[in-house]
C-alpha cells in the first residue's frame, strides 16, 4: 500500500470535522433574502396613526430600518426597548403585520411609539412582496430605498454591531 | 357499566381531537379539475419558508396559509406553473422550491452524488485490479 493510501482516512476524516465544525454555527433558520439589493416594492397602504393613504414615496430619504412587527409576536416585545433606543440614531419605520388597528394601537400605546411612520399591512400583502416569513424581521433600507440587509428575530445591539453598523457604515 | 361509560367519554375525547386536526383545511373553488390538480401539486413543490422541511401544502404554519392563497390566487388570474414559482423565488429565494433547477450554483448538489459513486468506482476497480496482479506474482496483498 502506498504511503499516500494510508493517510487518506485521516484526510476524510479531517474534512468531516470541517464540514461538522462549520454545521456547528449555521443557524438552518437563517435563509438569505431574495430582496437584498432591490428596492422596497411598490404599496399602496394607510398609516396606522393617521389613516391616511401611505406609499413608497413617503419612507425615509436617508438609511432607515424597516421593523416588521405585530401585537400577537411575543419576539417584538422584547426588541422594542432597543428599537425605541435605536430610534434616537436613525429613523425607525414600522410596518404592522397581519394585525388589526385596535390590538396594534393599544400596543403602542402601552409600550410606547417610536417608529417615524407606521405602515398598516393587516392582509400581509406588502410582508409578502418582502418574502417575510414571520414576525420579527427587520431591514435595513440605504438612502435611495435599497434594501441591504434583513434580520430575522430579535435585534439586539449584538446584532446590531455585527449585522446592521457594519453596513450602516457603507452606504451613508 | 363504568368501562362503559369510560369508552364512550374516550370515543367523544377522540372525536374532538380529529375535529380539531381538521379545522385548519381551507376550501378553494376552482374551475376546472387541471387547476385543482396545479394547485395541489404546487403545495408540494414549493417548500414553507418559516419551516425546516415541509411542503405549503402540508403546513399548518400561518406564512403557509398565506402562500397557498397566494398560489390560488395566481392560478385563478392564469398565471403558469413556472410564473408562480418565478414570483415565489422573487421573494422568498430558491429556498422555496423543493427541486432546484439546474444551473451554475447547483451544478455540484445534482451531480455530486453520481461524481461521488465514479470516483468510488474507479477507485475500487483499481484497487482489484492492482491485487489480481499480485496474486499473478504470487504474492499476498493486505
Amino acid at each position: 500500500m502506498s504511503r499516500i493510501a494510508v493517510w487518506l482516512p485521516l484526510a476524510v476524516f479531517a474534512v468531516l470535522v470541517g464540514f461538522f465544525f462549520k454545521g456547528l454555527t449555521l443557524d438552518p433558520r437563517e435563509q438569505p433574502s431574495a430582496l437584498i439589493g432591490q428596492p422596497v416594492p411598490e404599496f399602496q397602504l394607510t398609516d396606522l396613526n393617521t389613516g391616511q393613504p401611505l406609499s413608497r414615496e413617503q419612507l425615509p430619504q436617508q438609511p432607515f430600518l424597516l421593523n416588521v412587527w405585530a401585537s400577537w409576536c411575543i419576539t417584538c416585545q422584547v426588541e422594542h426597548p432597543y428599537l425605541t433606543q435605536l430610534s434616537q440614531q436613525m429613523p425607525v419605520v414600522g410596518l404592522n403585520y397581519k394585525d388589526t388597528e385596535t390590538a396594534a394601537k393599544n400596543w403602542l400605546q402601552k409600550l410606547g411609539d417610536p417608529y417615524a411612520v407606521q405602515i398598516f399591512d393587516p392582509t400581509g400583502r406588502l410582508g409578502l412582496d418582502l418574502g417575510v416569513a414571520g414576525a420579527p424581521e427587520t431591514f435595513l433600507v440605504d438612502g435611495r430605498g435599497v434594501i441591504q440587509a434583513r434580520i430575522q428575530g430579535e435585534v439586539n445591539q449584538r446584532v446590531f454591531e455585527r449585522q446592521i453598523q457594519p453596513l450602516l457604515e457603507t452606504v451613508q | 357499566m363504568m368501562k362503559s361509560v369510560l369508552k364512550a367519554g374516550l370515543i367523544a375525547w377522540l372525536m374532538s381531537v380529529a375535529m380539531v386536526t381538521h379545522g385548519a383545511i381551507e376550501t378553494y373553488q376552482f374551475d376546472s379539475p387541471e387547476q385543482e390538480e396545479r394547485f395541489r401539486q404546487l403545495g408540494f413543490e414549493l417548500r414553507c419558508p418559516k419551516c425546516q422541511n415541509q411542503a405549503i401544502g402540508d403546513s399548518d404554519a400561518e406564512i403557509s396559509g398565506d402562500l397557498r392563497a397566494e398560489v390560488y390566487r395566481l392560478i385563478k388570474e392564469g398565471a403558469t406553473d413556472e410564473e408562480i414559482k418565478e414570483f415565489m423565488v422573487a421573494r422568498y429565494g430558491r429556498y422555496v422550491l423543493y427541486s432546484p433547477p439546474l444551473d451554475r450554483q447547483t451544478l455540484i448538489l445534482w451531480f455530486g452524488p453520481a461524481g461521488l459513486l465514479v470516483i468510488g468506482g474507479i477507485v475500487v476497480a483499481l484497487r482489484i485490479r492492482r491485487s489480481k496482479q499480485a496474486l499473478e506474482r504470487g504474492e499476498s496483498n493486505a
